[in-house]
């Protein structure tokens, strides 16, 4: 059940000019957020920025082994994201959550290919934590537009994650997006059992869809539309999903998702 | 007045539209509260005054493609397009559960023809659980039916008197803002049989992005919703008051107890709410401690003696004295 914490900001960490890790304090979210799902967040008590803003809940923060808070991994675009950079330790944010349908982690001999694009790394640190608990071996593709707005290497080798990297500059790894090595990997893996699990631009997830299905191997999407409420009550956030026998039709990505099989997406 | 009904002793916060007592003035706002049941984790359907769901034509509809909400000062754009599940599976699949959860369901209905109007009612009618319909004459981002009756007194007049032989619940007319002098079309209404007004939906509205010159919309118009609209409905609702003698609905950007109090100042027996629970789904709760605890500060016994009390009279006297 979501709740609305006024949660204080216990650290700012800026990754790059743009992108940034916020921690908030807020336990009661954080210990029943489960991998995928989302908070609303809100800065500021007025009516510029109106509407809350989405986003995946990044890191689960324990201190000495209690959960106390999570933490937002955001990059700067409009008002919203541009409080959240600029804030400091002790400002407050609402946040309402945890949100939506996760991902579905898979069990052993299964392994788990995660597919992240930019700021759509968020939803696989929880994601790679649940894996690790289950021993299911993970590889994490990673996009971005250069080397320096690759983030967390570090942190996913630490877990045993293997990483397959792309810039859009070649400054690191591929040259190029992120789908053509998954291709390249898919191509070579037989009779690999895997699900390919994404987050990141819409075009970008279209095209890992697409793969994964060419490969014959289930996908996950994590979707991002304008959302207005993450309640269902708005019926803004509609994503085209076949799953009617009259044919496709919207289906709200805050209840119905963020989280969708790739292959149920009815793709612009 | 329907006398089947067993009368209730008046609490603080009840109010009455026509033969329907709500329990309190605090309405959620149709096309902001889903059917209702999307909330029912969290919110006590029952502590509200009522629940207007989401508007219903008879068949399904997809609605538009997206992008269909796009934030502006102080409130938003809509086009959503009346997507719906239509009459007949929200009497199967929501309208149980908002009766077991003791919701006082108003059904928002919305026609392409007068006869889908009579229809909807009909079935309406027969329906368990349904307090009351409201009519959707207003909503500015579908092309076929609903405003066109919202925008012509004589549509507004008979889409009214014709719902109104039809059924025995209570008839809302919804309006819209979109036209020059809404009261007329309060009017309109209460002439034609109508046992309240709601007012006002959402401004017909647009915003474009300038790097690329399109519509941030798909639908490129919208309804403008929010604070940023509050001032107008508040002078709508108070233009309608003096107008008719049905009670008034108000809505319009109410964000805070204060906000309601003052549509309810203006004229408004109760109100709406919609954008504001977006924003804040707790925002129920707020609202009803705001107005008990402004009740108790002014010694007011009753919310409803508040209806239509603002003062323009000693605002007069202080600008001749000045």
């Amino acid at each position: 059940m979501p709740v609305d914490v006024e949660a204080r900001v216990i650290a700012n960490t800026r990754l790059s000019t743009d992108y940034n890790v916020i921690a908030l304090s807020a336990p009661a979210i954080a210990t029943s957020t489960a991998p995928g799902q989302f908070v609303m967040v809100k800065l500021g008590r007025g009516s510029v920025p109106l509407l809350r803003r989405p986003f995946s809940v990044f890191q689960i923060l324990r201190t000495n082994g209690r959960v106390d808070g999570l933490t937002l991994l955001s990059k700067r675009v409009g008002v919203t994201t541009g409080m959240l950079f600029d804030a400091v330790e002790g400002d407050v944010v609402s946040c309402l959550g945890p949100l939506g349908r996760p991902f579905q982690p898979v069990d052993p001999p299964a392994e788990a290919w995660m597919v992240a694009g930019g700021v759509g790394l968020a939803p696989f640190a929880t994601l790679t934590e649940a894996l690790r608990g289950r021993g299911t071996a993970v590889t994490l593709f990673y996009g971005a537009r250069s080397g320096r707005e690759l983030f967390y290497l570090d942190w996913f080798e630490a877990r045993g994650v293997r990483l397959v990297l792309a810039t859009e500059d070649g400054s690191v790894g591929d040259r190029g997006r992120v789908t053509s090595p998954l291709e390249r990997e898919l191509q070579c893996a037989g009779g690999l059992d895997m699900t390919v699990y994404a987050c990141g631009p819409e075009p970008m997830l279209k095209a890992v869809a697409r793969v994964a299905a060419k490969y014959s191997r289930p996908s996950q999407v994590s979707v991002e539309r304008v959302m207005g409420c993450g309640l269902g009550g708005c019926y803004s956030c509609v994503i085209a999903v076949r799953d009617t026998p009259e044919g496709p039709h919207y289906v709200r990505s805050c209840i119905g998702g963020p989280v969708f099989s790739g292959a149920d997406i009815v793709w612009d | 007045m329907n006398k089947t009904q067993s009368p209730k002793p008046p609490t603080a916060l009840s109010v009455h539209i026509g033969s329907l007592r709500l329990s309190n003035p605090i309405i959620a706002a149709s096309g902001c509260f889903g059917y209702g049941v999307e909330y029912r984790d969290i919110v006590d359907l029952s502590l509200l005054g009522g629940v207007a769901v989401k508007g219903l034509f008879l068949a399904e509809r997809p609605g538009h493609r997206p992008e269909r909400i796009v934030e502006t000062p102080a409130g938003m754009l809509n086009a959503i397009g009346l997507q719906g599940i239509g009459v007949h599976r929200f009497i199967k699949e929501k309208l149980p559960e908002l009766r077991q959860r003791h919701a006082t369901v108003i059904v928002n209905i919305c026609g392409s023809t007068l006869d889908e109007y009579v229809e909807l009612a009909r079935i309406l009618s027969d329906a368990d659980g349904v307090a009351a319909l409201e009519l959707n004459i207003s909503c500015p981002n579908i092309k076929e039916g609903g405003i066109t009756f919202g925008c012509s007194l004589n549509g507004t007049f008979d889409v009214v008197s014709a719902v109104k032989k039809v059924t025995r619940l209570p008839v809302i007319p919804k309006l819209t803002p979109n036209v020059t002098d809404v009261a007329s079309f309060a009017r309109a209404s209460e002439e034609a049989g109508a046992d309240a007004v709601s007012l006002v939906n959402t401004f017909l509205a647009m915003a474009i992005d300038v790097e690329t010159r399109r519509p941030k919309l798909s639908n490129i118009v919208g309804g403008l919703s929010g604070p940023a609209i509050r001032p107008i409905a508040v002078r709508m609702v108070y233009e309608c008051r003096r107008a008719v003698s049905i009670p008034v609905i108000g809505m319009g950007g109410i964000a805070s107890a204060g906000d309601a109090l003052e549509f309810m100042i203006a004229g408004a027996t109760a109100v709406q709410v919609g954008t504001a629970n977006f924003v804040d789904p707790f925002v129920w709760t707020k609202l009803l401690d705001g107005i008990r605890d402004y009740l108790g500060r002014h010694g007011i016994a009753h919310v409803s003696e508040l209806t239509g009390t603002i003062d323009t009279a000693a605002r007069e006297n202080e600008w001749t004295s000045s």
